[in-house]
């Protein structure tokens, strides 16, 4: 999309009241806008499936329930791994707006080393599950369970791969515009995991191990 | 291990002559296309100017070719069901066996919403909009190539099922426990789940660009109150793309991972749910509704105003009512299965604000009767269709109401009178709305007009086969008809539906008057030619040439009020100017890419090795996939520059035609 433009000049108006009619944004504020309601989209994928958690949340079917199953304690490190791989995603950040490659690589490191610890607890917690017979076959409630939980693992796994490919991309291109915005998009879409994953935390394991 | 999962020979009907004829036609039929193609040297063309092209102009009218051919598709369906009913009465059994007649009314239901339907609305926003806008293309000119062939992957998938394996028996809307493994274990089911889920990924793509197109990227001065009312319903469809189609995806999921992976999601065992797959469905559902309708009633408000030669009645209301209806389309979905046995108090709420939905349309209906109050109407063929419109959506409104009330809904639920409402909200509105579009902006995409007098026929035909068709099925569900019959006993039913397939064998004579429409435009395009504004039209899309170029505006329009063009044409009436020289800067457009065709053809790999159980092939068609954005990720070019000495060649060539 062409956003230099060059105005029919042929009548002159008073002067612009709002920001509506400024003409088409810029492409930062256009890419940035479109991820943002991308996001808006997946969040309410995720309400759908948080939903489908709520109905099925007691139907059990006379297998283990949430407070048998969940390990606070674990849980309690996957959190502290995804918020502070937040942090380290917002210093990622505040290195691309300084330009300085050396911290944006040590910062994406971080973060990556983070959300892959996030991802071995998740997936070590899911095949404990599976070996006592609690895996999603069991119950609805399970089923449930695996699939709000694995949904929001694909989305961390998904994002670590584009971190490797964002740095892959700083590597060759530089700090390209294009590839700016598209760390904008990425460092948008961490920080919306942590948003769903705050609500998974408390709908799915604090509520859990209440009831 | 077997290579090919579960497919082998056995999944072609070589027993079914029906089956085979149609499938076999269909082949010879692309057969032909693409040999002529090929032959005639037309693939380096197609390629260049259609395949990989991510103009917004060039990709609408591709939407709108996949859903004409999908409406002879689902025509046919339909033609099929009529005839089956007409005859199968008493103890007839009709030419069609159930397992095959469950088929085809799945079928029916699923290509007409999503494979024709969809595409037809999302191809005439996609050609309109940004025109509308007066801007030169989408936000997201590439992810618009890639919703368009995740779109034609799903419409192929759909395809595929004819000839190889079956489709879904369990309705469009694929309602557990039936559509789970348990009662479904073939093939039907997946491939009407596959076709879904990657063609919603493309919806949703779509939704995403337009809500990004029509927040931020407007011409200078055009303000939210002084964009087109197609724009507004377009804005307001695809909010509700991006707020609804998420849901469907996780839903279809569910149920793929109760189909694959043995979840219970809504099984009869494991404590699953069915009645969750119900809600989650309809709250997609309902919005779908509005999506679907909305864009149709912009259409009509641009076709009402411009053949009035009149600025539209109660702009501002038309607006509210446009985003009212936008947001409570979110608070009725229950009054699809009052049924259900929920509270009377929830029934009765559902009940009730469906009711009062009901309200801002009929906010829109008036506004369309005083916009032609008055005015000086010119019976074009896109106001025919919008007259035929009012009639038959106000009476489809009304029986929507009645339903609305749930003692006499549950008297009425999944009976004839069901599928005559809402053929006569989705025909009377959606269709005549895309029909009148079709005709409206046809010579802003070709330069030529389509024929008058073949587009009257068809209309007429369309407006007298849909009252023959569906009035009689409001009688058959008063007398107790339910939907989806492969035969009946009850002897005093088949009279109407005898008059039925009549309607629909007029419907049949309206859609072939609109091929030959087309053929003799094409035929006669010399003397259909058109300048840039055939319609003394009032808004920007008619400011730019017929076709228009690539970069649809030599100079961004700048706007001061709602029917930018129509004020732009009276001031330079009424006011002498002065001629001057124009400078024209050089303009950058998009490169094409081929990456929507190459992720359409993975999509399909995969999807296809889904149904068939073949694990390697659809990896591999996911690798496909990564490996195609990752290509498109790292490609140097994004954007060409178009010369000005070349855009001033072209504003030349067709001053006389911008000239008003």
């Amino acid at each position: 999309m062409n956003v230099a433009v060059a105005v029919d000049d042929e009548v002159r108006y008073e002067t612009r009241s709002s920001a509506s009619e400024a003409g088409p944004a810029t492409k930062r504020i256009v890419v940035g806008y479109g991820f943002w309601v991308f996001l808006l989209s997946d969040i309410v994928m995720f309400s759908a499936i948080f939903a489908g958690y709520a109905v099925l949340a007691h139907a059990t079917a006379g297998g283990p329930g949430g407070a048998q199953l969940f390990n606070q304690g674990s849980v309690a490190i996957e959190t502290a791994c995804l918020l502070a791989s937040s942090y380290s995603c917002g210093l990622m950040s505040m290195a691309i707006g300084s330009r300085r490659y050396a911290a944006t690589y040590l910062a994406a490191l971080i973060t990556f080393v983070l959300g892959a610890a996030f991802l071995v607890l998740e997936l070590r917690e899911f095949a404990g599950m599976i070996a006592i017979g609690a895996g999603p076959q069991r119950s609805a409630f399970l089923s449930a369970f695996f699939t709000l939980v694995g949904c929001h693992g694909l989305h961390v796994t998904a994002g670590l791969v584009w971190l490797v490919v964002m740095m892959a991309q700083v590597a060759i291109k530089g700090f390209h515009a294009t590839v700016e915005r598209r760390l904008l998009c990425f460092s948008l879409f961490w920080h919306a995991l942590d948003i769903v994953w705050v609500w998974l935390f408390t709908v799915v394991y604090l509520m859990g191990v209440l009831s | 291990m077997n290579l090919l999962g579960k497919l082998d020979w056995s999944a072609v009907p070589f027993d079914q002559p029906i089956i085979m004829g149609a499938s076999g036609g269909v082949v010879v039929v692309i057969a032909a296309i693409l040999s002529w193609v090929t032959l005639k040297g037309y693939v380096p063309y197609l390629w260049r100017e259609w395949i990989t092209s991510v103009d917004h102009k060039r990709i609408g009218i591709m939407y709108i070719i996949l859903a004409l051919i999908m409406l002879l598709r689902g025509f046919a369906d339909a033609i099929m069901m009529r005839a089956q009913q007409a005859v199968a009465a008493g103890g007839a059994q009709g030419y069609l066996p159930p397992e095959h007649f469950d088929q085809i009314f799945s079928a029916h239901g699923t290509i007409m919403i999503f494979f024709m339907a969809m595409p037809f609305v999302i191809g005439m926003m996609n050609f309109v909009v940004p025109l509308q806008l007066g801007v030169r293309d989408m936000a997201f000119p590439t992810l618009n190539s890639v919703a368009l062939g995740l779109t034609a992957a799903g419409i192929l998938l759909t395809n595929i099922s004819l000839a190889v394996g079956e489709f879904s028996k369990a309705g469009w809307v694929a309602y557990p426990p039936l559509s789970e493994l348990q009662y479904s274990p073939g093939v039907g089911v997946d491939y009407y789940l596959w076709a879904l889920q990657i063609s919603g990924v493309g919806t949703l793509m779509t939704g995403i660009n337009f809500v990004a197109t029509i927040l931020k990227t407007r011409a200078p001065g055009m303000s939210y109150m002084r964009m087109p009312v197609f724009c507004w319903t377009s804005l307001a469809a695809n909010l509700l793309i991006v707020a609804a189609f998420p849901v469907l995806t996780a839903t279809l999921a569910m149920l793929l991972l109760d189909r694959y992976l043995g979840f219970h999601f809504f099984t009869t065992d494991g404590q699953g749910n069915a009645m969750m797959y119900v809600n989650l469905f309809w709250v997609w559902g309902h919005p779908e509704v509005y999506i679907l309708v909305l864009p149709a009633f912009g259409i009509f408000s641009e076709v009402v105003s411009t053949f009035s030669g009149k600025p539209l009645f109660g702009y501002r209301s038309m607006v509210a009512a446009t985003m009212a209806i936008c947001v409570l389309s979110f608070l009725v979905w229950l009054h699809h299965f009052f049924t259900m046995g929920a509270s009377a108090n929830v029934n009765g709420f559902f009940g009730v604000m469906t009711m009062i939905i009901a309200v801002p349309t009929g906010v829109k209906v008036f506004n369309w009767l005083f916009t032609m109050y008055g005015g000086r109407i010119r019976f074009t063929v896109p106001i025919l269709w919008s007259i035929g419109f009012m009639v038959t959506f106000v009476i489809g409104g009304m029986t929507g109401v009645l339903m609305a009330v749930p003692p006499a809904d549950f008297q009425l639920h999944n009976s004839l009178f069901l599928i005559a409402h809402f053929h006569n909200v989705i025909i009377g509105g959606t269709v005549f709305g895309l029909m009148a579009g079709y005709n409206y902006w046809f010579p802003k995409a070709f330069g030529f007009r389509l024929d008058e007098r073949w587009g009257r026929i068809s209309f007429w035909c369309w407006l007298i086969g849909f009252y023959l068709a569906f009035m009689p099925l409001y009688a058959l569900g008063l007398m107790g008809m339910t939907r989806r019959m492969q035969h009946y006993d009850v002897a005093s039913w088949q009279p109407w539906l005898v008059v039925a397939a009549v309607g629909a064998v007029v419907i049949l004579v309206g859609i072939v008057s609109q091929v030959i429409q087309l053929v003799v435009s094409i035929r006669d395009r010399e003397q259909l030619k058109v300048a840039a504004d055939p319609w003394n039209g009032r808004t920007l899309e008619w400011a730019t040439a017929s076709p228009p170029p690539a970069w649809n505006f030599a100079v961004l329009p700048r706007v001061a009020d709602i029917d930018a063009f129509w004020r732009r044409k009276q001031r330079e009436r009424t006011q002498a100017q002065p001629a001057k020289e124009r400078k024209f800067e050089p303009i950058e457009v998009p490169k094409n890419s081929a990456t929507g065709f190459i992720i359409a053809f993975f999509a399909v790999v995969s999807g296809f090795a889904m149904i068939w159980h073949i694990w390697w092939m659809a990896g591999a068609g996911a690798i496909g996939i990564f490996l195609t954005m990752l290509a498109f990720a790292f490609r140097s070019e994004e954007e060409i520059e178009i010369p000005a000495e070349q855009i001033a060649r072209f504003e030349q060539a067709n001053q006389a035609e911008i000239a008003v």
